[in-house]
């Protein structure tokens, strides 16, 4: 038996709507090819002092349609650079799902009114439980398609391909 | 059971019987990068694939963000890019060719084709009768390696479309319209399937703008029947023998159906900052504006700036506000110098900028400053869209537009007509 995969660490919290404008703007085009500069800017417009303050490990907690707009992958990837280890929202934007698990980053859809900033989370990604420590409550988060939880299994797109050589439906 | 139009064209790349939320692997006619994706896009290919594209032919790099470049680092982007293309023998557009969308339209998309693009906006080629979606860069990498991708089949909410629009309303107003009504993730993960009376009398150009905006409901795509405007555009381009008829099934299985009476719209506008925040331009008459952005993949093409130039006749701009004018493509652009349109445009005090993305996105060409205001017929009204999170941005129809850039606030063209 692999031991169960378990995440843990602080929620920072945001709400509707967070957009790719808002998670990497694209008046940083330039730094694209730069991803160490590019990941200081991450979430700079939602919350100024986020990339400061997170963790390894940590949390992004929001509400509905998270990621919407731009295909940048470049917004997972700068959330998986500030050490973010899953997204927890009430619902995410087609393109930016996608993006994030081919980023190996696990976007979780679970009832996120019930989560505080600050609060300390255990997530167990084998047996879709979300603990709240701080309140002592559990939640547990939708089923992920099976073809995007190998992918994620896999650490992302790139790697799945990599080994595998094709997609195994 | 019969098919949509999604599911027929799914069914028909991926060859089997696809319904919606079945997952299959589908091949793919033509992918592409622009220039702010195209970097990251290549990095993840070589990663995976040291070597040879699946299709160069049917693989492509727009420069179209960032031209001219800007500064130093998106240059050597570009070279980045123009190196890639001579290695690997793909198609390469420069800079003042055009939006890689328009030229998407312009050169490739056919009815029943499936396109993917590492931009969002890749949904504007439904207007053409394709399966056409934005991804990220992996999967762009991974289709760049294998020619094929996996896709959820989408449930279709079918939008039938009646009645004839009021004088100077159009196909913008009733995609902000749409979007108001269904909400910015009303339609997250559907295809939303255009139908009627209204629908067979829009030219192309209308149909682009309104598939080009279904992702700003969260829709995988927006798609369009293939029928007689189709055949003659393709024609028209020079690809008369990519005609393919395509229709829905009558018994097709509907998610959801929404009727519009194209009669009873006005024009509509997106307020700050969010698409789906839309109210009647009435509701803003008077509020002042500092730029006014004609362009985008949404409303760049002929008959938008046909539009604008009909309004600004002899006239000219309000003192106070920046008219900003950037045609979809080189081919918009010549028969727009052609027409007549431009030298209406420049004398009516515009700024004439080269065929690309331009201001929309906020990287140069039109940066607002705090606290103004732009009009935009751009699709996005994000905070900081325009690269300022302290300015507003209102997206409209051209002629909204327009009338606006002769008053200096927001105006209802009928009035000023």
């Amino acid at each position: 038996m692999m031991p169960d995969t378990i995440l843990k660490g602080r929620a920072f919290k945001f709400g509707d709507g967070i957009s790719t404008d808002l998670i990497i703007p694209g008046k940083y085009s330039h730094l694209r090819s730069n991803l160490p500069e590019l990941a200081k800017h991450v979430m700079e417009d939602a919350d100024p002092t986020f990339a400061e303050e997170v963790k390894s490990g940590d949390f992004i907690v929001a509400g509905r349609n998270f990621g919407l707009g731009s295909s940048r992958e470049h917004a997972a990837l700068v959330i998986k650079m500030a050490g973010v280890s899953a997204i927890l929202v009430k619902s995410v934007a087609r393109i930016f799902f996608r993006n994030a698990i081919n980023q190996g980053l696990p976007t979780l859809i679970c009832d996120t009114d019930k989560i505080d900033a600050g609060d300390e989370l255990e997530v167990n990604l084998t047996r879709s439980i979300i603990t709240d420590l701080t309140k002592g409550i559990q939640l547990t988060f939708g089923k992920i398609p099976k073809v995007m939880l190998d992918i994620l299994n896999e650490g992302g797109l790139i790697s799945y391909i990599s080994r595998y050589g094709d997609f195994t439906l | 059971m019969g098919k949509t139009l999604n599911e027929k064209i799914l069914s028909e790349k991926s060859g089997t019987d696809a319904r919606a939320g079945d997952i299959v692997i589908a091949q793919v006619d033509l992918v592409f990068v622009q220039d702010t994706t195209g970097p990251l896009t290549i990095r993840q290919f070589k990663e995976v694939k040291h070597g040879s594209l699946a299709n160069p032919q049917r693989t492509a790099i727009f420069l179209d963000h960032a031209i001219p470049s800007p500064n130093r680092q998106l240059s050597n982007d570009h070279q980045f890019l123009r190196r890639f293309a001579e290695e690997t023998n793909c198609l390469i557009f420069e800079g003042g060719t055009g939006i890689c969308h328009q030229l998407v339209a312009e050169m490739f998309a056919n009815p029943g084709d499936i396109i993917v693009g590492a931009d969002s906006h890749t949904v504007t080629a439904g207007g053409l009768g394709a399966f056409a979606t934005g991804m990220g860069s992996s999967d762009i990498a991974i289709v760049f390696a294998l020619g094929k991708t996996w896709f959820r089949v989408p449930e279709t909410f079918k939008i039938s479309i009646s009645g004839r629009f009021q004088k100077w309303v159009g196909a913008k107003d009733l995609v902000l319209h749409l979007i108001g009504a269904l909400g910015a993730d009303g339609a997250t993960y559907k295809a939303l399937e255009f139908d009627g009376q209204t629908v067979s009398n829009m030219t192309i150009s209308e149909r682009l703008a309104v598939a080009n905006m279904a992702v700003e409901a969260g829709a995988k795509v927006g798609i369009f029947p293939s029928d007689s405007v189709t055949k003659k555009y393709l024609a028209a381009q020079g690809r008369a023998n990519k005609y393919k008829a395509l229709q829905p099934d009558a018994d097709a299985d509907y998610e959801r159906a929404i009727t519009i009476d194209a009669s009873e719209l006005e024009p509509m506008v997106a307020m700050p900052h969010t698409v789906d925040n839309v109210v009647p331009v009435s509701m803003l008459a008077g509020t002042k504006v500092d730029q006014v952005f004609i362009g985008t993949c949404t409303n760049g093409r002929l008959e938008d700036l046909a539009t604008a130039a009909v309004i600004l006749r002899n006239k000219k701009r309000h003192p106070s506000v920046r008219l900003i004018i950037a045609p979809a493509s080189q081919q918009v652009l010549t028969a727009a110098i052609k027409a007549g349109y431009i030298e209406t445009l420049v004398a009516a005090g515009a700024i004439l900028l080269p065929p690309g993305c331009a201001a929309c996105l906020g990287l140069h060409q039109g940066v607002l400053g705090d606290n103004e205001a732009c009009l935009s017929t751009a699709n996005r009204n994000f905070k900081g869209r325009m690269g300022n999170t302290e300015a507003s941005i209102y997206l409209a129809s051209p002629a909204t537009a327009t009338a606006s850039a002769l008053t200096g606030e927001i105006t209802d063209p009928r009035k000023v007509l």
